[in-house]
């Protein structure tokens, strides 16, 4: 059994109420992890996990994980950044109607420097600028978002062996509520994988 | 029980040599990856920092001040406390605002475009230089907002709904530089953090007391190494890399349309936007070897920032320091073959006129200097770079300098002619802008880990999980 310790200021569970969360297995080596994670993915399981200290080149595939749609995502968010500053600007240096943001505002065409009222050249920067604006934010928000973060309980924080995994150790992680779990089951099949340890990890 | 094939570099440490068929090691004398851990958490984790750091440190608040001190008087007084006069309206504080933003270039070049290009060397320098790259352009966007006069009317750059309907004019460059300048601010922030969650929950795990688990812990998000999540995280980097490329080029582009779209003979020239991108991370890699050099020493950084890191990026120098002597010589024949008599005396007065000694120190700090670089000799050793990366800034200093005083100094009419003087206000305000940088990269130094733990561990041997790092069960 894992031992309980503070590892996250957020964490303040009393460890007699605990249900099993999952099973843990450590490796030593990125390799020594790939052919585990094979293992695991032909076995059938489907909520687990690996953690390491940096992302495994090849561990994608080992794991069957299907591409995210984050990029697309993206591309939605700077085709808005593109629409929106379009707007903005047309609206503000080329129209003069009304619209209600919060308060009213009216759009104020003015003759400056020779240009048109409507120059969309001189847009373009500013076209640029936020389309890359809004692909940034939504790629780094909706990135966290997907991942589940910021979550700062977590019950493998609990396990002091897994504080490694932000180190120099590999894991690999089964949930108790995958349907394939049974723990001495899961137990044994994590020891076939060769793994430096096992350990069971409470809620 | 990791078998090592690259055994005979750890003993060779000089990894500037070039083996054919084999990679250079990019982190020496360490194995494991727990010793990268050790060695960078080390900086962070001391109880007390090395003294030079106290130091540098005291002597960074005190410049700070000053420019407390400067912008101070400035809001109290107004801008006629600057050395600027009629036809010379821009001088230190625009001068100060690009060399700024040239600075931040290097950055996002190694952070995003030697990430494209797959230069795994770069991981080795890519956190501090991303942190160079915020803290320049803090210092950078201090100057617009203080220029404008009206400080308090500052809010007027953007776009805010106000109850006199007024807009801001989108067809104007200084605009498009607002936009420019806070989206790069804003990305290359969001880059950086991003880039620093792992090593963040890395300080975390390892964190003993209680103020470092909680702040450590809170700004790592929760994050434990998932690699579903490496996986979309992996992703985003990409884009976040792809899309600071085009960004970092544009931001010295929009940067150099405020000179280039006037009418100003000397300041219209078509050659501006890739010429101010060029001095820009010319300038900039000279900053990350001035800061990276002493960093290393201090900090017992040697293994990961090594020689060959510090070697490459003075080529890096070298070449765009050739590109920028290549974009002065161009404007000169450019303004000889363009027949037009104010664009060949803006030039010749540029060279001859009242500022020569500032475009001599110009041409000699960054053309004439960085050729050393040629030799190997000169690129790997320390004190030499070091003192050329210093000599670099101040000649990329003095080029902003001249682009902008001596083409205001002397324009159409000669009975408007002026001599720009600057005041102790000016100066200190320069000199200021150092402490707020230098405070703010001395914070980070000590609080936050400084290299990429978890991207230098991805490009050691052992990482790969079927060569070095394929364990007991052998290759593939």
């Amino acid at each position: 059994m894992a031992t309980p310790v503070t590892n996250t200021p957020e964490q303040t569970h009393a460890p007699s109420s605990a249900r099993l969360y999952g099973m843990i297995a450590e490796f030593e080596t990125p390799g020594d992890l790939l052919h585990a994670a094979e293992k695991v993915r032909d076995e059938g399981y489907r909520w687990w996990d690996c953690h390491t200290p940096f992302a495994v080149h090849g561990l994608d595939g080992a794991m069957g994980i299907k591409r995210t749609w984050l990029p697309v995502c993206v591309f939605i968010a700077g085709a808005t950044g593109t629409t929106a500053a379009f707007l903005l600007q047309a609206f503000t240096n080329s129209w003069s109607f009304s619209v209600w943001a919060g308060v009213w505002v009216t759009g104020y065409p003015f003759q400056v420097s020779g240009k048109p009222a409507m120059s969309l050249p001189a847009f373009i920067p500013v076209i640029f600028e936020l389309t890359i604006l809004f692909s940034a934010l939504a790629c780094v928000f909706l990135m966290f978002l997907f991942n589940g973060l910021p979550r700062h309980y977590h019950p493998l924080f609990k396990s002091a062996r897994f504080r490694r995994a932000t180190n120099d150790r590999f894991f690999i992680s089964i949930e108790a509520k995958d349907p394939k779990f049974l723990p001495k089951k899961t137990e044994e099949f994590l020891r076939s994988l060769n793994p430096v340890a096992v350990e069971a990890v409470e809620d | 029980m990791t078998t090592l094939s690259h055994d005979s570099k750890l003993a060779n440490p000089d990894n500037t040599v070039d083996v054919p068929g084999e990679r250079a090691a990019l982190v020496l004398n360490m194995d494991k990856f727990s010793q990268v851990t050790a060695t960078v958490c080390r900086v962070n984790e001391a109880d007390r920092a090395p003294t030079a750091w106290y130091i540098a440190f005291a002597l960074a608040v005190s410049l700070l001040s000053v420019l407390g001190i400067c912008i101070g008087y400035l809001f109290a007084t107004g801008v006629g406390v600057w050395g600027l006069n009629n036809p010379v309206m821009w001088a230190y504080d625009i001068t100060n605002f690009v060399f700024w933003v040239g600075i931040g270039h290097a950055g996002t070049l190694i952070s995003a475009i030697l990430f494209l290009f797959r230069q795994k060397w770069r991981t080795g320098i890519n956190r501090f230089a991303e942190a160079m790259t915020i803290f320049a352009v803090i210092c950078a966007g201090t100057f617009p907002g203080i220029h404008v006069g009206r400080v308090w009317f500052a809010y007027w750059l953007f776009p805010i709904p106000n109850q006199m309907e007024m807009w801001p004019q989108f067809r104007s460059p200084l605009l498009w530089d607002v936009f420019a300048v806070s989206t790069y601010f804003t990305v290359s922030l969001l880059f950086w953090y991003t880039g620093m969650v792992p090593d963040l929950a890395t300080l975390r795990d390892r964190a003993k007391g209680k103020l470092q688990q909680l702040g450590y812990g809170l700004f790592s998000l929760g994050w434990r190494g998932s690699n579903r999540h490496w996986h979309r995280y992996e992703r985003a980097y990409l884009l976040l890399a792809a899309l600071s490329t085009p960004l970092v080029l544009s931001v010295h582009s929009v940067v150099s349309f405020d000179f280039a779209t006037s009418q100003l003979p000397g300041w219209h020239t078509t050659i501006f936007p890739p010429y101010f991108v060029a001095g820009a991370i010319f300038s900039g890699f000279a900053m990350v070897v001035t800061l990276a050099v002493p960093a290393r020493e201090l900090f017992g950084l040697k293994d990961l920032i090594t020689l060959r890191h510090l070697d490459n990026m003075n080529k890096i120098i070298l070449v765009t320091g050739c590109m920028v002597g290549y974009a002065y010589s161009i404007e000169f024949f450019i303004a000889w073959y363009s027949g037009a008599r104010y664009e060949k005396f803006a030039f010749m007065n540029r060279a001859f006129g009242q500022y020569w000694w500032a475009y001599l120190i110009m041409v000699s700090c960054n053309v004439i200097t960085p050729q050393l670089f040629w030799f190997k000799k000169i690129r790997t050793s320390i004190p030499i770079m070091f003192v050329l990366s210093i000599v670099v800034n101040v000649g990329m200093w003095f080029e902003r300098f001249v682009i902008i005083v001596s083409s205001l100094a002397n324009d159409f009419l000669p009975s408007s002619w002026d001599l720009f003087v600057p005041t102790w206000v000016d100066i200190g305000t320069m000199v200021g802008a150092f402490g707020l940088f230098f405070t703010l990269f001395l914070l980070f130094c000590r609080y936050l880990p400084m290299i990429a733990m978890a991207e230098v561990k991805a490009v050691m041997p052992q990482a790969d999980p079927h060569g070095a790092g394929a364990g007991k069960h052998g290759k593939h």
